[in-house]
């Protein structure tokens, strides 16, 4: 009879205390959202004002070359390699300056920029299958991006049209052969170029 | 016998204790207008299956139903919910440029049909989550039209 007692008492402090701890937080949840939306803006901007026009060029070759290399890292079917390369893409990336550009192109290399980065950085932590549906993303935002800045180095356009359920899936080399990041060992030779970029 | 005893009272007790920490509760009075319900027109279906299986963890609302207020539930949700924000937000999605609107779609179709979004940690308690294969197809077709419009 003691012990039946004892529960029900240990039972209701229980109930009690978790109804005491539900009231909390709930005014302090907005004003933190606040705060993190003020220090990644306050990040952005310092990204955008440090670099000048100068050392912009190499940062776009640094850019391609990351992502060329990821892409040879996927084509390997190096899941760890193409981990870390992601990551030092999404931070090539970051130091991206777009200003000078004219408003437009600024508008949508600001955008290609946003969403590359977002890529490569799941790339960074991901299974190979989604590394590469991330950069069936990335290789559009890439391609995209020289379209406007342009490029030194001469790259190729490949394209295969049997990945992602023969929707296809486009990417940049510098060699003309294809060497598929989307199938790697299984299908390495599976694509075609579409076009040169120089 | 008496080890069992004082191993299930700390275990009450240590419960007991837990429930006095404090959890971010993720939930805000009004739905912004750039909430992706506002921005498009979603057929009912849809409406429902995105707000039961998606919204708790993937908008800045979570329902919450008495055991996801209790200790080590709440902390469990809240890192979901913080890693599901941090990919996809449908509160915000108005914010988004087209281009991320399309790779967004792009992984929601993917996550869906491939079975690996609602996440099974989350279905196996939440069980009306569960999306039928009739609403996947609907979401499927109508995200992939959304997906075109832009």
């Amino acid at each position: 009879m003691r012990k039946v007692r004892l529960t029900a008492i240990m039972a209701m402090v229980l109930i009690s205390l978790s109804s005491m701890s539900c009231k909390d937080t709930k005014k302090e949840n907005n004003k933190d959202n606040h705060l993190h939306s003020e220090i990644n803006q306050g990040k952005m901007d310092i990204s955008n004002s440090a670099m000048n026009s100068n050392t912009q060029n190499s940062v776009e070759q640094k850019v391609l070359t990351n992502y060329i290399a990821l892409k040879d890292a996927l084509a390997n079917d190096d899941n760890a390699n193409a981990k870390e390369l992601g990551i030092i893409l999404a931070q090539s990336l970051k130091s991206f300056d777009s200003s000078g550009f004219s408003s437009n192109e600024k508008l949508e290399l600001n955008d290609i920029i946003e969403n590359a980065t977002e890529q490569a950085e799941h790339i960074g932590y991901s299974d190979i299958a989604h590394q590469r549906e991330h950069f069936k993303i990335l290789s559009k935002d890439i391609i995209d991006m020289v379209a406007i800045t342009g490029t030194k180095m001469k790259v190729y356009e490949h394209y295969c049209p049997m990945y992602d359920n023969k929707n296809g899936g486009a990417w940049l080399s510098m060699n003309e052969e294809i060497r598929n990041p989307y199938f790697g060992n299984k299908m390495l030779k599976c694509g075609e170029v579409k076009r040169e970029i120089n | 016998m008496k080890l069992v005893k004082i191993i299930s009272w700390i275990t009450l007790i240590s419960f007991a204790v837990i429930q006095f920490f404090p959890v971010d509760y993720n939930q805000s009075k009004t739905i912004p207008q750039t909430d992706f319900m506002i921005v498009n027109k979603v057929p009912a279906t849809v409406y429902k299956t995105l707000q039961v299986s998606c919204y708790d963890c993937h908008s800045n609302n979570t329902f919450y139903p008495w055991y996801n207020k209790l200790q080590p539930v709440a902390w469990y949700l809240e890192k979901h919910i913080n890693d599901g924000k941090k990919d996809l937000n449908f509160s915000f999605w108005g914010d988004y440029s087209d281009r991320r609107k399309k790779s967004k779609i792009n992984s929601i179709i993917n996550q869906i049909e491939s079975g690996e979004m609602p996440i099974y940690s989350y279905t196996v308690i939440h069980r009306n989550a569960i999306i039928s294969k009739s609403d996947k197809e609907a979401v499927i077709k109508y995200m992939t039209s959304l997906k075109d419009s832009l």
